[in-house]
């Protein structure tokens, strides 16, 4: 694979790899202005290809405006965002990130299906081709255990079924990011660790980099390889946990010590954010 | 679809007290039977009424002798059914269509909302009938000033309930337009429009009882033929019963532009 040199690499701080880890997406000196309101100030960070970072904080802190300022809906007032060695803006056109909203975002007119050949269908007259994924629209639908419902209307589905085609619908161009806005949110406990199961599988199997907003501390443990601590006014990097727990995470997982103590340690330091 | 009350426990307990299924048929037929009865019964208090008090039939004639015109004259009704038929529905479509693509000029351009919208709500401030002779004294008796009082009649709902639905997405459904680096027209055709169809049929159904209204009364004013007309005449020569016959027919007119509209709503509109 070519290298691109990196104007930092004679000092050994090299922005596209770091001690051998391709970076997916890197943040130097990043804030975050809307008007005289600092939403986000001076974030730098390294986020390495195939890393699943989950994102805490109190809410205002800013943690959905770190996903639009990655996802290039939201400008960076001063510093720099990248995302594999390129603009946002230019993996946008790309299509190297995709989002999953809090809502399922589907359109209500389209059935399953269609909603998911939406992005395939978007964007273009900009002159960049769409990339296909491997998989088929259908192959996807399947891939998210809603084979047999590709006809279905959104309001014929239930709340998970939705957030499934949305997650679907995010994997038809293959992108390399994955950004996950309190993705599920709105759903019930059940459906939840369904969900958060199967997104796992879809981690390992497709190798996708993900970053996910949540405000469920077990949620946070349970997914994330590193969890990202915001600290609110302004928003910033209170600090990076690394999650060492077995892999492949399983749901009884929460019932051992290493993961309360992971919680109990999430949760102080949420509260003196 | 029927309205069916009855939720499913009810109907299960139903079951136990040995009724089965009639009790939801029943319950339907019930539904059915219950407003035909009622207008049924006023007709044949009406009737009554008239005939009991000896009222004049000029001034209010019984259900049967309007019942009687309706079958008599009815050659004359629909001689004259057609003509507001045709002002009705060409006045919908001219003043919708009119609404709707002003619509999405609002929506594109702020300025040109900021610019028009005041003149098009003082526009429909000014009440139909006193507009209607203006309209005549410039376009004539013709077709244009009566597809114009009809399509005016139509216009203001629609622009609004429009620019309501072109409104109506998500910020969030923004943002994946977005992301997907979506044109201003892929968002305008592939989400914009389709989240529009509700509002647009809510103020088409709306518009497919005023049209009529627009119609008759701009043939109130110098038309020779149309159900307008034929109210002014009906009742300048206290036929009675032709009157009664003839809103009856009008109302008929309403009825059957609404039904039009609902069914459309309801194959086009299917989520």
């Amino acid at each position: 694979m070519f290298v691109r040199p990196s104007v930092n690499s004679m000092d050994g701080t090299s922005q596209n790899t770091m001690g051998g880890r391709n970076i997916a997406a890197s943040l130097s000196n990043a804030s975050v202005k809307f008007g005289s309101f600092t939403a986000l100030s001076d974030i730098s960070l390294e986020i390495g290809v195939g890393e699943f970072w989950t994102i805490l904080g109190p809410s205002g802190c800013g943690k959905s405006t770190m996903l639009r300022l990655v996802s290039d809906l939201v400008p960076p007032a001063t510093g720099a965002v990248e995302i594999l060695g390129k603009t946002t803006e230019a993996a946008r056109l790309a299509r190297e990130f995709a989002f999953v909203f809090q809502d399922a975002t589907l359109l209500p007119w389209r059935s399953a299906l269609k909603n998911v050949e939406l992005p395939l269908e978007m964007g273009r007259k900009r002159g960049i081709p769409i990339p296909r994924g491997d998989r088929t629209p259908l192959e996807l639908l399947e891939l998210v255990g809603l084979k047999g419902r590709e006809d279905s209307l959104p309001h014929e589905l239930s709340g998970g079924m939705r957030q499934r085609v949305a997650i679907a619908r995010a994997l038809v161009c293959q992108p390399k990011l994955l950004l996950m806005d309190e993705p599920f949110g709105a759903l019930d406990e059940m459906t939840r660790d369904r969900l958060n199961m199967q997104l796992l599988e879809i981690w390992r199997e497709t190798g996708v980099t993900c970053l996910f907003v949540t405000h469920s501390i077990p949620e946070a443990v349970l997914l994330g390889q590193k969890v990202l601590m915001l600290r609110a006014h302004p928003g910033r990097v209170k600090e990076v946990i690394e999650i060492d727990l077995p892999e492949p995470r399983t749901v009884e997982l929460r019932e051992t010590p290493e993961f309360n103590r992971y919680s109990s340690y999430l949760r102080k330091s949420l509260e003196d954010c | 679809m029927a309205v069916t009350e009855t939720p499913p426990d009810t109907a299960r307990a139903d079951a136990l007290v040995e009724e089965k299924v009639p009790s939801v048929l029943s319950q339907r037929l019930v539904n059915a039977i219950l407003p035909v009865g009622t207008a049924v019964a006023l007709l044949m208090i009406w009737q009554f009424g008239v005939r009991f008090f000896e009222v004049p039939t000029y001034i209010a004639p019984a259900p049967s002798d309007v019942g009687a015109v309706l079958r008599d004259e009815f050659p004359l009704l629909m001689r004259n059914f057609w003509p507001t038929f045709t002002v009705s529905v060409i006045g919908f479509v001219a003043g919708n269509v009119a609404a709707i693509l002003i619509a999405v000029a609002f929506v594109h351009s702020r300025v040109t909302e900021r610019a028009f919208f005041p003149i098009a709500v003082f526009v429909n401030t000014i009440p139909i009938l006193a507009i209607a002779p203006i309209l005549v004294l410039i376009f004539g008796p013709g077709l244009t000033a009566k597809v114009m009082i009809a399509g005016l009649i139509c216009f203001f709902p629609t622009l609004v309930n429009m620019v309501r639905g072109l409104q109506s997405v998500s910020p969030q459904t923004l943002e994946l337009a977005r992301i997907l680096s979506a044109s201003k027209s892929e968002v305008f055709w592939k989400i914009r429009l389709p989240s529009s169809l509700p509002f647009l049929f809510s103020a088409l159904k709306i518009a497919a009882t005023t049209c009529v209204i627009g119609a008759i009364v701009s043939e109130w004013i110098g038309a020779d033929v149309g159900l307008g007309a034929l109210i002014i005449d009906s009742t300048f020569n206290y036929r009675s019963p032709l009157l009664y016959a003839t809103v009856f027919m009008s109302s008929g007119l309403s009825v059957l532009l609404f039904a039009s509209v609902t069914i459309t709503e309801k194959l086009v509109v299917r989520w």
